[in-house]
């Protein structure tokens, strides 16, 4: 087979300038959807993303994501309205419903599952000009901080190919890192679009619960889901975020609650914003590079004329042991499904039905998720919901209010490190409890279903660090207002990539 | 309450997942790591606290009584692993042969 | 040994009932909720529980969910909450069922089935009505060694009236289940057939000495196909257990199955202890909060119920109670009944008819009474017409007979068949004529004053007439004619 042409140079260059311009070009014609796509397959060809290399794809179609993208030409001519993403490539993780490329979960009880039904926020990115070029690599089931529990192996992280891109969302997260793409989907249950933006030095956001339809995600922990958006800059999450948010009439969760223009804060400035430093999120043992970065961006919010106040969420500490009971319980069962009976793998066995049930799931799933579907279903078995299940959504209920005690005392956002340390090497965390503490600054924001959100604000040691933004139910807006101000403040200063330069 | 490898093997049955015997020691010590943590919570008085219940506090949002429901794409048996006559087929039930009693 | 034989023991009956609501699609997808399509047809990404689909609640179940409870006196909860309860089978495509638990769409209701002799009434306490969805169907007898799935019934939604162990009878719990199914009926909420499997039993059995206030040790019996099973099902397995107490044994809680075949229950071999469902609350669904004032809305617009049906109708029919309780029986025919009479104007009309000729041909064609081709106001019509002496009443049974084959109104029927009254002079004198013609000697006898032949005479003329003549006319013109 011989290879497809290279895109121009010219469209190559368009993925590395903010999604606008992209737009701007594609809707008057200066660039065509299709080159943008082959410079996308182009760059993820240089860079090695294949799975010997970075791994970020589980699936890409680069025949059907050009097909998709000459027929956005051919709307272009008739001056239809194209849509807010006309021609722009996306990487949508694995565990988002698509029609064209299997939705696997990186999980061999779906290898080859193709979804006859595509998840809303994919109906949207397609609705508003976006092609999806790939389904990105991710922990099996979103089930770990590091991609490496995914079943068809680990991706690595492009700043270092040593080290993990963090997880869930790590090959969405890699695949804008890497420059393939310059928007890409995730998911985040417990910090999966936060972590892995802060591990490759990029813009992650975690919408509040319900600003984004949850159906076609396959479900880990429903009451803790939520589809996210993975980029290069602020201004092209908020510009994702604006297209896939919104009531969906299939999401039952989804909230009726009309979506802003978050790209208009761009200009907003800080002045008299309360920013909240939260002090459980500053503990003694933070690696201090970390925290260096972390008081270095407080300062820059300090000269842009915000208001930096300590302040206290006096239940942080609960927040790993809550979310490890409330998430493993619910997905122990949202993953019953995969039973072998109607889709994704079958094993026979002598044993009949019980037997194909159980050898189906055993060889299905990989030690993690089986590791959380024990744990799940033993805190609600008989005799231990109490104690387990009924008491952690009791001190969930406390973490949420230590969120609505703290933003009805004056603050605006508050600002923490995203993770408590960078990026480790890939094998380096063994011990499953050592790899769920990589979510204690992230997984409260879940659990209160506040929205949040990771920027890059520094470096330690070459490493990206992330400084994580959190506000109040649906004030997405008042997030980005600080997001946008601290990276103009910080620019020039982000990515390794772009330092040198 | 330490988790047993009885326990494990109960646990297992009830989530219909095949644990080979020689693990489930192994399991029930990394399940106690994990629950050993989650004893933290202990210290927390949760006495007159309601447990969350949904993020939502609007209520439920109800659709009318009428179609059509969201449609697919490719039919069933395009990725059912076992149909025959429209019908998903499976291994019949060890208690139900010559009965057509079901359980719950 | 018959339960009645053992009068030291007395049987406690609580009853789960499953119905399945009237709506046009299921409780949390758009897909069509009728029966019959072909297998796995009418299904959708939520039914089929694919990977990334979630539910939405029909708001229709909800109402008609509502209007059961209030029926039956239950108080409505403001807040309920949906549960999972968690089980593998392979019909259950989620790996759960969505369900109400620890906090029910309503509580505490009562049902009135009846009264003692010194005119107590007998309650039967409702303790819960709750929401939930219905699993597929698996065929086990299709195919050798393996079970058939259809899942075109998952998702369909339902109610569970779970009562109090308030009967103290298998007739108790026939009289029970059949005004529970009455009230269904009137108030739309569901089509009850058992035979359709929209109506399910399960039934809680205990017995005990009789007088002691203690519950004993209940079995759940399950796999009955028809009332009547329930109460032949309640008194064999009351016998089984009061043999067993008599002979020092102890009844074991467990799940015993019907065999209508050989009359007799029998344990279930599925082992009680490894059921551990593992509720919690469904986070796919936010709590249903119920706006109250809307609630009130159903409630006021509930059909009328049996109860009050027959007392109005007694009132405003002037129906003995016997006719009325007859009549209520079922909702289609009380409503049926009330359509012709107020198009007849005709109250005592309405109900021989309806009671006599209506139900027959109902029967006889094997309808419901919503699909019988004769529709009450063409009825009202024809007796309408009995009354003002345009048929007569042989005639118009005639009309009735047509119209059920033809579904016409009555009006056409007649004129189509000749079937209206003739009071025409002329045409009746002819006919008087020529019967006395025909006749000449009961003809003579008749004029010189053997007035006793005036009814053979007049029969004579209503036969060569076929019924349509006007039998006081002819007798007032044969009268006349014996004159000349
Ligand atoms: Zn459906």
């Amino acid at each position: 087979m011989k290879p497809p042409p290279r895109a121009p140079a010219s469209a190559a260059k368009l993925l590395s300038r903010p999604l606008t311009e992209c737009v701007a070009c594609v809707r008057e014609g200066a660039a065509l959807p299709s080159d943008l796509v082959s410079a996308a397959f182009d760059r993820a060809d240089d860079i090695g993303a294949g799975s010997e290399s970075l791994n970020v794809f589980l699936a890409t179609d680069r025949e059907r994501a050009t097909e998709h993208a000459k027929g956005l030409t051919a709307l272009i001519g008739r001056a239809e309205a194209p849509g807010n993403l006309a021609g722009v490539p996306v990487a949508v993780k694995d565990n988002i419903a698509t029609l064209d490329m299997p939705t696997t979960c990186g999980s061999r009880i779906l290898e080859g599952y193709v979804s006859p039904f595509e998840a809303t926020v994919v109906r949207r990115l397609r609705a508003n000009g976006a092609v999806i070029i790939g389904k990105t690599n991710m922990d099996e089931f979103a089930m770990g901080s590091s991609t490496e529990n995914s079943a068809y192996g680990p991706t690595r992280n492009p700043v270092d190919i040593r080290r993990v891109p963090g997880g869930s969302s790590g090959g969405s997260a890699a695949a804008v890192a890497a420059g393939i793409v310059r928007l890409a989907l995730g998911s985040e249950t417990g910090g999966s679009v936060r972590q892995p933006a802060s591990f490759c030095g990029i813009v992650g956001v975690k919408p509040t619960y319900g600003r984004v339809s949850r159906y076609g995600l396959v479900a880990f922990g429903s009451s803790l889901d939520q589809v996210g958006v993975l980029a290069r800059t602020v201004e092209d999450a908020a510009l994702g975020l604006e297209v896939i948010a919104g009531c969906d009439q299939f999401d039952s969760t989804s909230a009726d609650v009309p979506v802003p223009r978050y790209e208009l804060e761009k200009n907003a400035g800080l002045k008299g914003l309360v920013i909240g430093k939260p002090r459980e999120y500053f503990p003694e043992r933070l690696d201090p590079r970390i925290a260096q970065e972390c008081e270095r961006a407080l300062d820059a919010y300090r000269e842009l004329g915000a208001e930096v106040r300590e302040v206290s969420l006096p239940h942080t500490a609960y927040s790993i042991p809550v979310y490890y009971i409330v998430a493993p319980a619910e997905a122990s069962s949202n993953l019953a499904r995969f039973d072998g009976v109607r889709y994704g793998l079958r094993v026979p066995s002598e044993r009949g039905l019980a037997g194909m049930y159980e050898a189906t799931r055993a060889r299905g799933f990989g030690p993690e998720v089986t590791r959380r579907i024990l744990l799940g279903t033993y805190v609600l078995s008989a005799g231990y919901y109490d104690a387990y299940y009924k008491k952690a959504q009791s001190v969930r209920a406390l973490i949420a209010q230590d969120f609505r005690d703290v933003f009805a005392s004056g603050v605006d956002v508050l600002f923490t490190p995203t993770t408590p340390t960078p990026a480790f090497e890939l094998g380096a965390v063994k011990d499953p409890y050592e790899m769920y503490v990589s979510d204690i600054f992230t997984a409260s924001a879940n659990l209160a279903g506040v929205p949040a959100m990771s920027i890059p604000i520094g470096d330690a040691r070459g490493l990206p660090v992330g400084g994580q933004i959190i506000a109040p139910h649906f004030a997405e807006p008042v997030m980005f207002r600080a997001a946008f101000g601290l990276e103009r403040a910080l620019a020039g200063e982000l990515l390794p990539g772009e330092k040198s330069a | 309450m330490a988790v047993t490898g009885q326990d494990v093997l109960k646990v297992a049955k009830l989530a219909s997942l095949a644990v080979d015997e020689g693990k489930l020691d192994a399991l029930a010590r990394e399940l106690n790591s994990i629950l050993g943590h989650m004893e933290e919570l202990g210290k927390v008085n949760t006495e007159r606290i309601l447990p969350a219940e949904g993020l939502s506090s609007g209520g439920q949002r109800l659709r009318a009584d009428h179609g059509p429901a969201d449609a697919l794409a490719h039919a069933p048996a395009d990725f059912a692993p076992e149909m025959r006559d429209g019908f998903f087929i499976v291994p019949r039930l060890a208690t139900h042969e010559g009965s057509s009693e079901r359980t719950p | 040994m018959s339960a009645a034989a053992s009068p030291d023991y007395e049987m406690v009956v609580g009853l789960e009932v499953h119905v399945q609501l009237k709506t046009r699609t299921k409780a949390f997808c758009g897909c069509s909720a009728d029966f019959g399509a072909p297998p796995n047809t009418n299904v959708c990404p939520v039914c089929l529980a694919l990977p990334g689909a979630l539910p939405v609640l029909n708001q229709h179940a909800v109402e008609l969910a509502l209007r059961a409870a209030l029926a039956l006196d239950c108080k409505v909860n403001a807040t309920s909450v949906f549960a999972r309860k968690n089980y593998f089978y392979p019909d259950l495509p989620k790996g759960y069922q969505i369900s109400q638990y620890d906090r029910p769409l309503a509580e505490k209701g009562w049902l009135t089935i009846g009264e003692l002799d010194d005119g107590t009434p007998v309650r039967v306490g409702i303790t819960r009505v709750h929401m939930e969805e219905d699993a597929g169907k698996s065929v086990h007898d299709r195919y050798a060694g393996a079970t058939a799935i259809d899942l075109n019934r998952a998702g369909v939604p339902l109610i569970e009236i779970v009562s109090e162990p308030d009967m103290r009878s298998a007739a108790e719990a026939g009289a029970y289940l059949r005004l529970l199914k009455q009230i269904l009926s009137y108030s739309g909420v569901s089509d009850v057939s058992m035979e359709e499997g929209s109506l399910r039993v399960d039934a809680n059995v205990s017995a005990r000495i009789r007088g002691a206030t203690q519950l004993g040790t209940k079995t759940e019996v399950k796999n009955m196909n028809s009332f009547s099973a329930v109460e032949r099902a309640l008194d064999s397995e009351f016998a089984r257990q009061v043999a067993l107490l008599e002979s020092g044994g102890t009844v074991t809680q467990q799940t015993m199955l019907w065999d209508g075949a050989k009359g007799e229950t029998r344990a279930s071999r599925t082992k009680e202890e490894s059921h551990d469902y593992r509720y919690f609350p469904e986070p796919d669904l936010p709590p249903l909060v119920l706006d109250m004032e809307w609630v009130g809305r159903v409630g006021r617009a509930i059909p009328e119920l049996p109860d009050a049906r027959r007392k109005r109708m007694i009132g405003e029919y002037e129906l003995s109670a016997a006719d009325a309780e007859l009549l209520t029986a079922s909702a289609g025919m009380s409503e049926y009944f009330e359509a012709v009479a107020r198009a007849s104007l005709d109250p005592k009309a309405a109900l021989n008819w309806v009671m006599g000729e209506v139900s027959a041909a109902v029967n006889a064609a094997g309808v419901r009474i919503d699909e019988f081709p004769v529709r009450p106001a063409d009825l009202g019509e024809l007796l309408r017409m009995v009354r003002e002496d345009v048929v007569s009443h042989t005639a118009a049974k005639r009309v009735f007979a047509r119209m059920v084959e033809t579904g016409k109104p009555a009006a056409q029927v007649a004129a189509e068949e000749g079937l209206q009254k003739v009071g025409d002079d002329a045409a009746l004198v002819e006919w008087i004529d020529e019967v006395l013609r025909e006749n000449p000697a009961e003809a003579a006898r008749y004029k010189s004053g053997e007035t006793k032949l005036q009814g053979v005479l007049v029969g004579l003329v209503m036969k060569k007439s076929k019924g349509r003549a006007d039998p006081r006319k002819v007798n007032q013109l044969l009268s006349e004619r014996a004159r000349v």
